[in-house]
Parts: C-alpha cells; sequence; structure tokens
C-alpha cells in the first residue's frame, strides 16, 4: 500500500534538505545564518508534521518496507528535538573552528533522515539503508576539519571500523533471512517461532552477528573501541551530535531487529545483553575514573550509559523495553547538555579538552555551572534529577523479571559510576578559576542550555508524563 | 486549618526560599541573612500548630497530605508525621534555627549560596521525615547529599575536597541497595507506601537479606564502627554550620531508618544479625570512646564522641529483641525503645552545642587544635559555664538530658543480659574521660596565648543560640515527660509491630 502521507515528515525533511543545499550554493552568505535558520525551521516543521501524524493508528506501508507506530513517533520527535538543540549548540562552534560553511548542517541534516527511516523500517533492506545514510554523513562530520590530524584520525578510525560493523551486522541478517526467508520484521518474527527445532543453529550463527553490529553502533563493551578515541579527536561539536541522536535511532533498531524480529529467540539474546551490559557498566565506570580529558571521560560514561541502557533488553518484557525508551531519552537529553556545554565553553581557542578547563567555573559562571551540575547528577541518578527515575524504572523492571541480582549489580557499578561525576563539581565549585574571563553565550544558546538543564530538574520532580508516554507506546 | 498542608509547607518553603535566595545572589549580605532568618522562623512558628494539634493518643500517622504523583508506578506524594517523625521534624527546625543564629555574624564569602544549602538541606531532611511514600524517603534522602556535599566543599578547610567527596561516596553507596530493597519489596507488596510494606510478610532467609540491604544504609549514615571513618573527616573540615548540621540532624537520619524500616518490615531477622547490631555498637560505644580520648583537635574528639553516643541509640533499638525473648518483660523493651528515642534528641542538642562551640573558638582563632587553647574560662566566662552544661550532658550526669537517654538503656538492658550492661555502661567512664579532659585543657589552666587574651567576646545572637541550647538540655534533664508523651504511642506501636511474627 502507498500512502505517501505516513512518510510525509521524511519527504519534508528531504526536499527541504535539497533546498538548503541549493541555497547554500547559490546564495551568497556571510557566515551561513540563512542555511543554519533553514536548518532549525526544518526541523521544527518536522516535529509539528510528526506530532499530527502521532495519534495515526499503527500502519504497515509500502508493502511492509515501513511501519508507522507511536514508538517510531516518539523517536522521531526526540531525534529532531535534540538535534535542534545540537545545531543551536554547534552554530558558533562551526563558525569559529574553520567548519564554517553549510557543509555540517546539510550533513547533520541527511544523517538526521538516516535516523528517521532507521527508526521506521519494518523490513531489514530499509532498515540497513537507514542506517548507512545514518553513518556515511557522521563520518565525514567527524573528519570535517581538514587541518586537525586527530579529526582526520578519528573520522578514519571511525570509518573503517563503522564499515566492518555494517557488514557484520549485513552478514547477521543474511543469515536471519537465509533461515527464516523473509526480510520483513514480522514475517521474520512468525518464522522463527514457527521453527519448531529450538536451536536451530544458522538462527543463532545470525543472531550473534547482528547482536555483535548492533553492539558496535551502541558502542557497549566488547565493541566500544571507537568511542573513546572518536569522541575526544571529533570536533566538539561532532561529538555532540553522534552523542544524541544515533543513540536514540540505535534503541530504535535494537527493538525492531531484536524484540520485533527475533523476538523468539529471546532466551538466546537475553543472556547476551545481560553479559554485555555488565561488562559495559563495569569498564565504563572504572575507566573512566582515570580519565583527565574530559571527553574520553564522557565517552567511558557513555559506554557505562550503553551498558545500562541494555539493562532493560536484558530485563525482556514490556516493562524493560520501556524502562529503556525512557533511558535512552533521558539519557540524550543529559548528554545533550553535558556536550553542549563543552562545545558552547569552546570558545576562541580557548577549548575545552582536560578535566581541569573546566576549574572555577561556578565563579565564572554560576549559571552554566549550576546546569553542568544538575546535568552531572542526572547521569550518576541522582534524585532530584530524570536520571534516578531512569535508574529506577530499569531496576524495577530487572526486580520483576528475576534478575535481582543484576539490580545489584547495576547499582554497585553506578557507585562507582559517582566518583568521577563527583570530580568535575569538585572542580567546577570547590577549585579557584585560573582567569576570571567570563563567558559571553548569545541569547539563544542560553535559553538553549537553560531549558536544556531544567528540563533535567523538571522530570526529576515530575516524570509521571513522560514515564506514561514510554510505557503507552509498549501499551503498558 | 484543619486541612493547610503543614507538612508541605515545611518541606517546600525552605526550598523555595533558598531558591529565591539565590537568585538574590550576593549583592546584599544582610538582606540574604534576614531572609534566611525569617524563612527558619517561619517554619518554627509552624511547628506550632503541628505539635499542639498532634494526638499523643494516637499512633496512626497525622497531618497526612496524599497525591497522586507517578501513577504509572504507584508511587505517591505521601507525607505523614507519627510521634517519632513530629519529634524529629521540630528538632530539625530548631536545629537549623540556632545554626542560623549561631552563624549569624560569620563571614562567608558567596553567603547566599551558603545559607541556600542549608536551608535546602533543612527541607529535604523534613521530607526524610515527613515521607510515608518509600521512594519519596529515598528521594529526599539521596537530595540531601547535594547541599551538603556543596556546603563541605565551598566552604569547607583545607582538605575539604577529599572529605566531601568521600562523605558522598560512603553514604551513596550505603543507600545504594536500599533502593534495590524497596524495589524488591514494593515489586511483591505491590504498593510503595510504608504502611503496607510493614505488613508484607516474608520468609526468614529474605527478611535477612532486606535487613542487611537497609541496615547497610543506616549504618553508614549513622556512622556505626567500621564505616564511621567518614565523619571525622567531615566534621575536621567542614564549615562552622555545617559540622553542626552533620552531627545534629543527618546522624538521626540512620536510628531513624531503623526505627521506620529495619524494626517493623523484618522484625523476625536471626538472632546472629541482631547480635551483630548489638556488638557493633558496643564497638562504638567502648572502642570509639577509647579512639576519643587521645584526639588533639577538638572537633575530631566531639566527632568521636558522637559516634560513640549514636551506638547507645542503636543499642537501644536493637536491645528490645534481646530482652524479650531472655525475660519476655515488654515494659523493658519499651523503656528501652524510648532510650533510644531520647539519646537521639538529647545528643542533638549537647553535641549541636559542642560543635556551635568549637566552632565560635575556630572562628575566632583559627585553629580547632586543643593545644592552641588554655584558661578560656578567664576570659569568656559565660561560654565556659554554657559549655560546662553541654560537657556534663554529653557525659551523661543526671540533670542532663543527656542523662535520661542512658540511664533508661542501661536500666532496661540490664536484666536482659549483664555484660551487654557492663560493657554500654562503661561510657560513664570513658565519656567522662575524654569530655572533662579536653575541657580542662582548653577552659582552665592559664591563659598562655596573646590570641586567646584579645579573644573577642561572644556576640549576642551567638550567646542567644548557646542559651536556647542549654536551657533545653536542662529543662529535658529534669523533666523528660514532654517528650516522652508524644512519643509513647507510636513506640508502643512500633513495638508491636517489631515483635510481631511477619513470616510465610
Amino acid at each position: 500500500m502507498l500512502n505517501f502521507s505516513l512518510i510525509s515528515s521524511e519527504i519534508f525533511l528531504l526536499a527541504m534538505t535539497c533546498v538548503i543545499l541549493l541555497v547554500d550554493l547559490f546564495i551568497p552568505q556571510r557566515k551561513h545564518m540563512l542555511t543554519y535558520a533553514l536548518t532549525q525551521i526544518t526541523l521544527l516543521g518536522a516535529i509539528a508534521i510528526t506530532v499530527c501524524l502521532y495519534s495515526v493508528p499503527t500502519t504497515v506501508a509500502f508493502s511492509g518496507l515501513y511501519i508507522h507506530d507511536t514508538l517510531s513517533s516518539v523517536l522521531k520527535i526526540a531525534i529532531y528535538g535534540t538535534s535542534f538543540f545540537v545545531f543551536i549548540y554547534s552554530r558558533d562552534f562551526f563558525r569559529e573552528n574553520d567548519m564554517a560553511g553549510g557543509e555540517p548542517y546539510l550533513l547533520g541534516l541527511f544523517s538526521i533522515l538516516g535516523m528517521t527511516i532507521l527508526v521506521s523500517a519494518y523490513n531489514f533492506m530499509t532498515l540497513y539503508l537507514g542506517l548507512e545514510l545514518m553513518s556515511l554523513p557522521i563520518y565525514a562530520l567527524v573528519a570535517f576539519r581538514r587541518s586537525s590530524y586527530t579529526s582526520a584520525e578519528a573520522g578514519m578510525k571511525y570509518f573503517v571500523l563503522g564499515a566492518l560493523a555494517s557488514g557484520i551486522l549485513l552478514y547477521g541478517l543474511s543469515m536471519i533471512y537465509g533461515a527464516t526467508g523473509s526480510l520483513q520484521i514480522d514475517q521474520v518474527f512468525t518464522a522463527i517461532g514457527a521453527i519448531t527445532q529450538p536451536h536451530s543453529l544458522i538462527l543463532i550463527f545470525g543472531l550473534v552477528f547482528v547482536v555483535a553490529g548492533l553492539a558496535f553502533k551502541l558502542g557497549v563493551v566488547p565493541f566500544h573501541m571507537w568511542i573513546p578515541d572518536v569522541y575526544t579527536g571529533a570536533p566538539s561539536a561532532a561529538t555532540l551530535f553522534i552523542a544524541v541522536a544515533p543513540k536514540i535511532a540505535a534503541f530504535g533498531m535494537i527493538f525492531r531487529i531484536i524484540v520485533e524480529g527475533t523476538g523468539a529467540l529471546q532466551v538466546q539474546w537475553q543472556e547476551l545483553f545481560i553479559v554485555m551490559s555488565i561488562l559495559s557498566m563495569l569498564l565504563g565506570n572504572i575507566v573512566a575514573i582515570t580519565q583527565t580529558n574530559i571527553k574520553r571521560m564522557f565517552a567511558y560514561s557513555t559506554i557505562a550509559h550503553g551498558g545500562y541502557l541494555l539493562l532493560g533488553f536484558a530485563a525482556g518484557s514490556a516493562a524493560g523495553y520501556s524502562a529503556a525508551l525512557f533511558y535512552t531519552i533521558a539519557y540524550a537529553v543529559m548528554s545533550l547538555g553535558g556536550f553542549g556545554l563543552l562545545t558552547i565553553l569552546s570558545q576562541k581557542g580557548n577549548s575545552i579538552e582536560s578535566v581541569d578547563d573546566l576549574r572555577g567555573l561556578h565563579s565564572r559562571n554560576p549559571w552554566l555551572a549550576f546546569m553542568m551540575l544538575l546535568l552531572l547528577f542526572s547521569m550518576a541518578g541522582i534524585p532530584p534529577t530524570v536520571g534516578f527515575f531512569a535508574k529506577l524504572g530499569l531496576l524495577q523492571a530487572l526486580i520483576s523479571a528475576d534478575l535481582t541480582w543484576l539490580a545489584i549489580l547495576a547499582m554497585v557499578f553506578a557507585c562507582i559510576g559517582v566518583f568521577y561525576y563527583l570530580r568535575v563539581v569538585k572542580v567546577m565549585y570547590f577549585d579557584s578559576a585560573l582567569d576570571n574571563k567570563s563567558f559571553v553565550l548569545p541569547l539563544d544558546v542560553k535559553l538553549a542550555i537553560s531549558l536544556n538543564g531544567l528540563v533535567i530538574l523538571y522530570f526529576g520532580l515530575f516524570p509521571n508524563a513522560l514515564i506514561t508516554l514510554s510505557r503507552g507506546v509498549f501499551g503498558l | 486549618m484543619t486541612n493547610f498542608p503543614l507538612l508541605s509547607t515545611l518541606i517546600w518553603l525552605p526550598i523555595l526560599g533558598s531558591v529565591g535566595l539565590l537568585l538574590i545572589g550576593n549583592r546584599s549580605v544582610m538582606t540574604v541573612k534576614w531572609i534566611a532568618m525569617i524563612i527558619s522562623v517561619v517554619s518554627l512558628l509552624l511547628c506550632i500548630p503541628l505539635w499542639c494539634g498532634f494526638d499523643t493518643t494516637n499512633a496512626q500517622y497525622q497531618f497526612t497530605e496524599f497525591m497522586s504523583w507517578i501513577p504509572s508506578y504507584n508511587i505517591n506524594y505521601a507525607l505523614g508525621v507519627d510521634g517519632l517523625s513530629l519529634l524529629m521534624v521540630v528538632l530539625t527546625t530548631l536545629t537549623t534555627f540556632v545554626i542560623l543564629l549561631a552563624s549569624w555574624n560569620g563571614k562567608q564569602h558567596n553567603s547566599a549560596q551558603f545559607f541556600a544549602t542549608f536551608l535546602l538541606a533543612q527541607g529535604m531532611m523534613i521530607g526524610v521525615f515527613a515521607a510515608t511514600d518509600t521512594i519519596l524517603f529515598y528521594l529526599f534522602w539521596e537530595a540531601m547529599l547535594i547541599p551538603v556535599y556543596l556546603n563541605l566543599g565551598m566552604w569547607g578547610k583545607e582538605n575539604r575536597a577529599a572529605a566531601s567527596i568521600k562523605y558522598f561516596i560512603y553514604t551513596f553507596t550505603g543507600s545504594a541497595l536500599m533502593l534495590v530493597a524497596i524495589l524488591y519489596l514494593a515489586a511483591n507488596a505491590h504498593s510503595f507506601e510504608m504502611s503496607d510494606l510493614w505488613a508484607f510478610k516474608m520468609s526468614r532467609e529474605l527478611q535477612d537479606l532486606i535487613f542487611i540491604a537497609f541496615a547497610l544504609a543506616f549504618i553508614v549514615k549513622i556512622p556505626m564502627w567500621p564505616f564511621h571513618t567518614w565523619l571525622p573527616d567531615v566534621h575536621s573540615e567542614s564549615p562552622s554550620g555545617g559540622s553542626v548540621v552533620a552531627a545534629a540532624l543527618m546522624l538521626k537520619l540512620g536510628v531513624y531508618g531503623f526505627l521506620r524500616f529495619n524494626l517493623p518490615i523484618t522484625p523476625n531477622v536471626s538472632e546472629f544479625l541482631i547480635w551483630g547490631m548489638i556488638i557493633l555498637s558496643l564497638i562504638a560505644i567502648v572502642y570509639i570512646g577509647i579512639i576519643a580520648i587521645v584526639q588533639t583537635d577538638m572537633k575530631r574528639l566531639i566527632a568521636y564522641s558522637s559516634i560513640a553516643h549514636m551506638g547507645f541509640a542503636v543499642l537501644g533499638t536493637f536491645m528490645i529483641y534481646i530482652i524479650v525473648s531472655s525475660t519476655g518483660n515488654i515494659q523493658n523493651a519499651y523503656l528501652s525503645l524510648e532510650g533510644a528515642m531520647m539519646q537521639m534528641v538529647s545528643h542533638s542538642f549537647s553535641t549541636g552545642a559542642l560543635f556551635i562551640g568549637v566552632a565560635l573558638l575556630s572562628d575566632r582563632l583559627n585553629s580547632s587544635m586543643i593545644k592552641d587553647y588554655s584558661g578560656l574560662a578567664h576570659k569568656l566566662p559565660l561560654f565556659a559555664v554554657l559549655m560546662m552544661i553541654f560537657a556534663l550532658s554529653n557525659v551523661g550526669l543526671p540533670g542532663t538530658s543527656g542523662f535520661v537517654g542512658e540511664f533508661m538503656i542501661i536500666l532496661s538492658s540490664f536484666r536482659a543480659n549483664f555484660w551487654v550492661t557492663f560493657l554500654a555502661s562503661s561510657t560513664l567512664i570513658i565519656g567522662a574521660s575524654y569530655t572533662l579532659w579536653m575541657y580542662k585543657r582548653v577552659f582552665f589552666g592559664q591563659v598562655t596565648s596573646e590570641k586567646i587574651a584579645t579573644i573577642q567576646p561572644l556576640h549576642k545572637t551567638e550567646t542567644a543560640a548557646l542559651v536556647i541550647l542549654a536551657a533545653l538540655v536542662l529543662f529535658f534533664g529534669v523533666y523528660p515527660e514532654p517528650l516522652l508523651n508524644v512519643f509513647h504511642a507510636s513506640v508502643s506501636n512500633l513495638l508491636s509491630q517489631a515483635l510481631a511474627v511477619k513470616t510465610i
């Protein structure tokens, strides 16, 4: 069935991206402000369209290539919304760090288009296309600073390893195709259910490859090696971009393939996820302690958070998936704020690289320091921030799934993790500043970061709306 | 008036007030101080209708408030006080008021933030005491770490960063398992309400595990040996008012937790664990008391002494099982539990006051080492008298509030177990040694240094703060009846819960 109105937000995004491409080429602009403005308008428009389509019931369209459901709508709104903020934070960074020109915006828009296709894909083929469309512009974005050696290195590393992971994923998908005879997700699900032989070797073989590919994209142990290098090497704005929206898309991708596709193999993938989440929480939290580079520290913290996210899948219940969705969105907002602050503070050669660069932030700019404080406590999962409820939901799901030992382990790792977040707070609040230059920020950036921080506090005090939303997606 | 949300006001007035202070900023120090003081006085006044309107014959939660908060998880914003928590709420507001009074003349940088952390801590602490929903309890319990951490880290002494991180990680790690335990109980009892968890029945083995999970959180918070090492560090590094908050209020949270969670939820734990708790508290009383004797820093000395005193409160809490099992005398169990409550109240007054006193001295001489002081009684006679009262209460002399609690606990445990009583009673000697020896070295003797000879006299507000506490110490030492009255019904309710059989 062809139903173009369902994909109108993607069509709008693509059309506008092409328009912006032309505008950027032919209309001379100083500072590319028009490109920036059009990009933001596009994202707002896409949000509006997705909101309008929100109440449309679940529909599988285009002969089973594409699905529209509440999960895809929620994820898309989250992707557009966080990307909107990403561009606000990165605008000045692009301009000041020889990344001027319209390209970063265009690469970003194409990547966002890939993400939205990814979360709506209902066929392994569409899914793979979405994944590649998401990844390729990001490789370019990471390597965008041609003059910078580390940027090029990070781009190269990301590209080689990313391509490898895509290959692994594709290989796994083809095995599953071979065993089930279908690429469409719901047909794969029924086909696997119909296989009476419980341990069909080819299925398990395929599943392991698929999980490895997905784990790479999410960046969890043992497929995490690229994260620290890429996060550190990439320009701050690019790090910000890859740390936020792609994580939301990765959640969608894992849910579509693993739960909706290979749900009947739950016993098998549950164990894989348990092992990966334990290893990620362990390695991420412990290695982060020793980092002095703040981007690298956040990179390891991302690995740990990836592990927490997988706990929801490890629980293997609707409550677990909804907790994981809540966690994904909450974590996206937190890392948006965290990396966003690093990006906007990197002004005029005053790049924030090491933890000590934040020394005395409290006396230089108390409000920004307070926002960072909220973000850090939220990442550590301390109330009254949204991070606490994100963790609470996961623990609850684990306990209901009789995995109390895993819940205890998760709390133990959280305690280890607290240390490095506290260290940043200590540096900001207890140490004195090296210089007293205050930060001059444009009004919209100030508003955006304030909103970002306060949202974390607001949902820490009144989490119900977000919890209800994420439970509603999974019919709870 | 009956529907006025008194408890919510008591929680949120200081919290919102602190937000107000932060918005005002450091432009005018006097405005900041006055606003903080007004909020604190209003909170104190609000405690009057709370205290008077409280029905002491009723053991149920009163002044309850209920709002659906997170319906999808069945978590509610539920508040209420019974006799135990009412006392703690009033104690918290009163102590914060006294702290503000005592630090009125102190000089801090960023005074708006400084006072904001106090008010935040006050509001959250009342939240902990007033919450009847376990997640709400946990939320306040953890959130409180933030203002205390910042207060210690921003205005503390030289090693403040290490001490504050140590404090945060210790307490956070301690309470990590408590969250899992709460969630586990709630998943099986299908409710986060405290009273529903009290009614929940489970096997003995499970009770043991749940007991350990909760007890870890409270042991760290109290703190008891061997998890006590954060407390002396926090005290010696923290700013003047900060250590009073830590000593006088935060330590109570641990014992309160025992009374709220361990006794009623897991009453049938194995004897091994009960004896474990009793042995830990005896270690606190004897061993920590002996350590206190050799301290050279007054703040550390009082910190160790307060660990020893809280050990007494914990002893009184868990002796009820031994008393009932060996003598079957419920009346003595009462006495023991009420003694623990009295011990907490009295500890707040006397230790809080001692810390205020030391803080006042170290503000003046920039040192809290005992060797830097001598002959203060010649220069500050009124101060010396007041401190004598607190020192005697710390020792447990009859006529001071410190006597009442310790006496009740010793009396009730005497029949149950001689050796426990014997060891616990040693506090009368050990406590006297460290307190009075310190007092002698600091206040008596010759004025040895120029600094002491020219020491500034106490300000009126500082004197007022100490006089208020001294009056309370003496009043409740002679006439503890009003306090016992308030929590009598609740203690008997708690005791019936704690001695019930709740196994499957």
